[in-house]
């Protein structure tokens, strides 16, 4: 039985400028789960996240974490999250050491120059830890807010666009800091347009697009559900064009002739597989192979996102 | 009360204070040095005694209040703008602490640099007139209280600018010609009638006026009346800081 640490209930939230941004939005996130919020840019990620963490009013609607409402016992809910936002925002002039230490005193937590410490080890940021901010490289401060959201120890971390722009060891490092975090019980909802990174690490997806939920659901199933799937078929002699008699089948010839591949749908009643087979022995087509391949996500993401609401 | 947040905000404000020490301090110290050339040198000669206090010596709680207000309202409006033009505001706005909390953090500090450089500004002063405190209480009392509203008042500005122009113009053009025509240089008896009716709307009269009564004994409006007026628009900005942050005014979209 899974435990809900977030319930989000119609929330919408519409800009001064009278823009909806979000649209009664409802949604629940599990205790020690990974969560990838998916969408394309200016679907409502950012906004979502705001509000959650208390930068932004909501217009309508509520959110309770852990069980406490974000607006009457917002002291027990932001003590819970912690937050890397999407711009990279940081103090100039203050050093990594007295950021991250300041961050901890913020959210009201006992000074622990051992946590700090570890954390800073953690994220390769030990060595620059006199160091002002402003000397660091893009990824560096990158780092720096992740060690700022960290250093409180929050129980639920989200972390907007955290790989956006950043190189591959900083990639890694995140994806280390993020399992351990897991491990540890931690929940993590992550924003990103990255599919690869969503498939790779979360359990759960959710997709966004123009202030709405499009959908949720577990990784798995979500592949499952939407994905298509592709046969290859592997022949023996190469054809020129796909034979008539197989032209009611989504067939498309691959590798100069050689293969021949068929897209089917793997929720449908009959995937048509056996028809196929039968129809390619009946007009004499031999093959010495055959393999099946799954669509990504992101596959399902386009499919998804482009569909007309 | 998460004291903690408070005083990680205030520690936080102080480093910023001591890392830009030569700007905050020296600057006010240097320009108020040269005031006492210019207004207690040049026009003290002049005007020999103002309510037989020699004129050098009667202008300085004047100047060390100009200061005050000037410096009170700087620091706070720059502490707050800063976090709201970079950025980092995100993390105060996200953190387990109420308005309170955070108000009590950025005016406390901005408040705290504006009564050292107070007391460094008197302490300078005497060094070059003849002074005496008469009423010490009195003195940091008026001290204290005109820090701590004008720290709120520039936390207002800080929140309410969306521009660095906007930042500077208040203190520029209220702030600083309301203090001078406040009587820092003058007493408002030395004005004709008609002006010392309009002088008593400018609010910091009453503050250069009780101030200056803690030290010599000598005031334009009583000290009853001084304070209250003080309390008054400590009062009237508290409400404003606390409507900001009710309302989320400019720094929740
Ligand atoms: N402060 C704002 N005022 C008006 N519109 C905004 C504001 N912030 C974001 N928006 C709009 O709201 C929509 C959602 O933005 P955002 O939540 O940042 O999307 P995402 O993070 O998914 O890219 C966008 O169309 C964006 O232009
Ligand atoms: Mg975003």
């Amino acid at each position: 039985m899974m435990e809900t640490i977030i319930s989000v209930s119609q929330l919408s939230k519409t800009y001064a400028g009278g823009f909806q941004a979000l649209k009664a939005v409802d949604l629940e996130i599990e205790k020690g789960e990974i969560f990838a919020l998916l969408g394309p840019n200016g679907a409502g990620k950012t906004t979502l996240i705001g509000i959650i963490c208390g930068i932004l009013n909501p217009s309508e609607g509520s959110v309770s974490v852990g069980g406490h409402d974000i607006i009457e016992d917002f002291i027990k809910t932001r003590s819970m999250i912690g937050l890397v936002p999407q711009e990279l925002t940081t103090d100039t002039f203050e050093t990594v050491w007295t950021t991250v230490t300041f961050s901890r005193g913020l959210f009201g937590k006992k000074a622990d120059p051992k946590h700090i410490e570890d954390l800073l080890k953690k994220l390769s940021l030990w060595e620059k830890k006199d160091s002002r901010i402003m000397a660091l490289s893009g990824g560096m401060k990158r780092r720096v807010m992740i060690a700022k959201a960290l250093s409180h120890e929050p129980k639920i971390l989200f972390l907007d666009e955290p790989t956006a722009g950043v190189d591959v060891e900083l990639r890694k490092d995140m994806w280390e800091v993020v399992k351990v975090l897991r491990e540890s019980g931690v929940t993590i909802i992550l924003t990103t347009h990255y599919i690869e990174e969503a498939e790779e690490m979360a359990d759960r997806i959710g997709v966004i697009n123009n202030g709405e939920i499009v959908l949720v659901d577990a990784k798995t199933e979500l592949m499952r559900k939407l994905g298509t799937k592709q046969l290859t078929i592997e022949l023996q002699q190469p054809l020129d064009r796909i034979p008539a008699a197989l032209s009611s089948h989504d067939l498309e010839l691959a590798a100069e002739g050689t293969q021949l591949v068929y897209t089917y749908d793997t929720q449908a009643e009959r995937t048509g597989i056996t028809t196929l087979l039968n129809e390619l022995y009946q007009a004499g087509i031999k093959f010495k192979d055959l393999s099946t391949s799954q669509s990504s996500l992101e596959d399902i993401f386009v499919n998804l996102v482009k569909r007309p609401s | 009360m998460n004291l903690r947040a408070v005083r990680a905000i205030y520690l936080f404000e102080m480093n910023r204070t001591w890392r830009t020490i030569a700007q905050s301090i020296v600057a006010p110290v240097v320009s108020t040095v040269l005031y006492f050339v210019v207004f207690g040198g040049a026009i003290g000669s002049r005007i020999t005694e103002v309510d037989g206090v020699s004129y050098g010596t009667f202008i300085v709680p004047g100047l060390i209040m100009l200061s005050v207000l000037t410096q009170s309202v700087a620091n706070a409006s720059f502490g707050i703008y800063i976090p709201r033009f970079t950025g980092t505001i995100y993390e105060v706005l996200s953190a387990p602490i109420t308005f309170f909390e955070i108000v009590l953090g950025y005016v406390g500090a901005a408040a705290t640099k504006s009564i050292i450089l107070g007391l460094i500004i008197l302490g300078t002063a005497s060094l070059i007139v003849p002074l005496q405190v008469a009423h010490p209480f009195w003195m940091m009392l008026f001290l204290v209280l005109t820090a701590v509203t004008f720290s709120l008042l520039g936390f207002i500005i800080g929140i309410w600018a969306d521009s660095f122009e906007k930042l500077q113009v208040v203190p520029l053009l209220v702030i600083t010609p309301l203090a001078f025509l406040g009587g820092s240089f003058y007493s408002i008896n030395m004005l004709p009638p008609f002006w010392q009716t309009v002088t008593l709307f400018n609010p910091m009269v009453y503050l250069i006026s009780g101030f200056r009564w803690s030290f010599y004994e000598i005031a334009d409006v009583s000290l009853e009346v001084s304070l209250g007026m003080v309390t008054l628009f400590l009062v009237v900005c508290l409400l404003m800081v606390r409507w900001i942050f009710k309302t989320g005014y400019r720094l929740k979209g």
